[in-house]
């Protein structure tokens, strides 16, 4: 984004919450506490050193209270800026803008949820919408159905290319210990599992899981004294396009368009200077778009890009090494678990999934219907 | 400026609706503007209505499978008039619903729970 400096800041902690199935009464605050503890641990900082704080959950209406209030901390700076499961990238861009201006000086931006142990219905209740609700799509499934059936039409994406990111994200799972998914999953299992809006099977849509976790930022001279390599903010960038499926313009086009191009021009790199990306994979279809919108291929041609293994261990391009949310977690907003995996192989943490020379890594959220994009990229040392 | 106090524009739009028509708005600047609002986008001007000649193209669609229940189609109409609204293409399978299906409005009358809503119906060989 304009006006922010590239690699003025830092991700210096990183850490899940619990994730997958919790305790019964679990609360999605107990979640965001255990994630910012772990990622103050990770970074080799105190609870007492946190002085801006950014939380966003479906579950908690008023995030900066709830986890100030529970661990007892009185933040310099706070936001609560919700706009789905990107909201974290944006607070990303904003933890940088505070950090820059002397607002704060150790950033915590936390998430948790418990979606599978209350169902995601309560978790998530939707917003009644005249224009929608008496339709019953199940959203936000069928709006991103509706986004898939249409670049199908426009341009011949086949269902087995859907499958295909679903089929590599498993793959990928199957690398990460902490994945929600512990078996191969194939293209014909995927296109064979039960409808739930068509094209997608439920194999298309992402996990149902409890998680979160929390990162934390400082200036980029502090980071150096810190325990882990540093991650460096080096260009963050995002938009909004509409906040219901039926007023966005094309459903084949997305934001990320606009965030990426304000991330890359921050950054000053371009597409083929990303050696990993972490895509938000709600569904099948959404890497598939922000390929194309992120500059990886040519619109349209995102169903071909991903075909034959291209973003699966091996191929030509690393893509949601985590496993994603189709298979390692969802638990509702997934951004800030987007990034984690993006900072984690920028510091070479990764084990057997670790991808190599990993230098700038691409994290990039979607919130709502396709609604908000927001990008950041993540670089080592040698890229300041 | 439109008084909120007295009338409001999904209040005007069901009456509308009511009477058989799918009501729309047009703003300042000539475009078509749906949902209906209290203020032009954009413009920030006025907006005035008008009635929608019925006919529009299916622009996306999905069919959702309810458990026990049969498909039900949930699609994006691109109206002639240049707005887009969501809706259900009726009295044809939920699967054969084509994207570039012609279309044509009818009221759905709605239940005690819900206002009248647009429904359409397939409309092969309307211009």
């Amino acid at each position: 984004m304009s006006g922010l400096k590239k690699g003025s800041v830092a991700v210096v902690g990183a850490a899940e919450s619990d994730l997958g199935l919790v305790a019964p009464n679990t609360s999605p605050v107990d979640l965001m506490a255990q994630g910012t503890m772990r990622a103050l641990e990770d970074a080799g900082l105190k609870l007492s050193d946190v002085d801006g704080l950014f939380v966003a959950a479906t579950q908690v209406r008023m995030g900066p209270m709830a986890l100030s209030e529970y661990l007892r901390i009185k933040p310099r700076y706070f936001d609560g800026t919700i706009i789905g499961g990107s909201s974290f990238m944006t607070h990303v861009a904003h933890a940088q803008a505070a950090i820059e201006h002397g607002l704060c000086e150790v950033a915590v931006i936390a998430y948790g949820s418990t979606q599978r142990s209350v169902s995601r219905a309560a978790a998530s209740p939707r917003e009644y919408n005249y224009y929608e609700s008496p339709y019953r799509p199940i959203l936000p499934i069928s709006a991103y159905a509706m986004a898939a059936a249409r670049h199908m039409h426009q341009y011949g994406t086949t269902r087995e290319q859907l499958a295909e990111v679903a089929v590599a994200a498993r793959k990928w799972a199957l690398l990460n210990p902490k994945a929600w998914e512990k078996e191969p999953l194939t293209i014909e299992q995927v296109i064979n599992a039960r409808v739930v809006s068509y094209p997608f099977t439920v194999r298309d849509c992402c996990l149902v899981v409890d998680g979160g976790g929390a990162i934390v930022l400082t200036a980029a001279a502090r980071a150096k004294s810190l325990k882990k390599k540093p991650a460096y903010v080096l260009g963050v960038g995002d938009a909004l396009s509409h906040a219901t499926i039926s007023s966005m313009p094309d459903l084949t086009v997305t934001a990320a368009v606009e965030s990426g191009r304000k991330a890359y021009a921050m950054a000053g790199v371009k597409a083929s200077d990303v050696d990993m990306l972490s895509l938000y994979d709600a569904f099948t279809i959404t890497p598939i778009l922000f390929l194309e919108d992120l500059g990886f291929c040519p619109k349209g041609e995102g169903g071909r890009f991903v075909s034959n293994g291209a973003i699966a261990p091996g191929g030509k391009l690393p893509v949601n090494t985590s496993g994603g949310g189709l298979s390692y977690c969802h638990p509702g907003m997934y951004g800030l678990l987007v990034m984690i995996e993006a900072v984690r192989q920028v510091r070479g943490e990764c084990g057997q999934r670790q991808v190599p020379n990993c230098d700038i890594a691409l994290a990039h959220g979607n919130g709502g219907v396709l609604s908000s994009q927001c990008t950041v990229i993540f670089g080592s040392e040698a890229t300041v | 400026m439109q008084s909120l106090t007295e009338k409001s524009p999904l209040g005007t739009y069901i009456e509308h609706i009511k009477k058989g028509e799918l009501a729309y708005q047009v703003s300042d600047d000539g475009k078509a503007v749906f949902y209906p609002r209290a203020i032009a986008p954009v413009t920030g001007g006025n907006l005035q209505w008008r009635v929608s000649k019925g006919l529009g193209t299916v622009y996306s669609t999905t069919a959702v499978y309810y458990k026990g229940e049969a498909p039900l189609n949930v699609a994006l109409i691109d109206m002639d008039e240049g707005f887009r609204l969501m809706s259900r293409v009726e009295g044809i399978d939920a699967m054969k619903v084509k994207i570039g299906m012609r279309v044509k409005f009818r009221a759905h009358p709605g239940d005690e729970k819900q206002p009248p809503y647009p429904v359409f119906t397939p409309a092969e060989g309307a211009k």
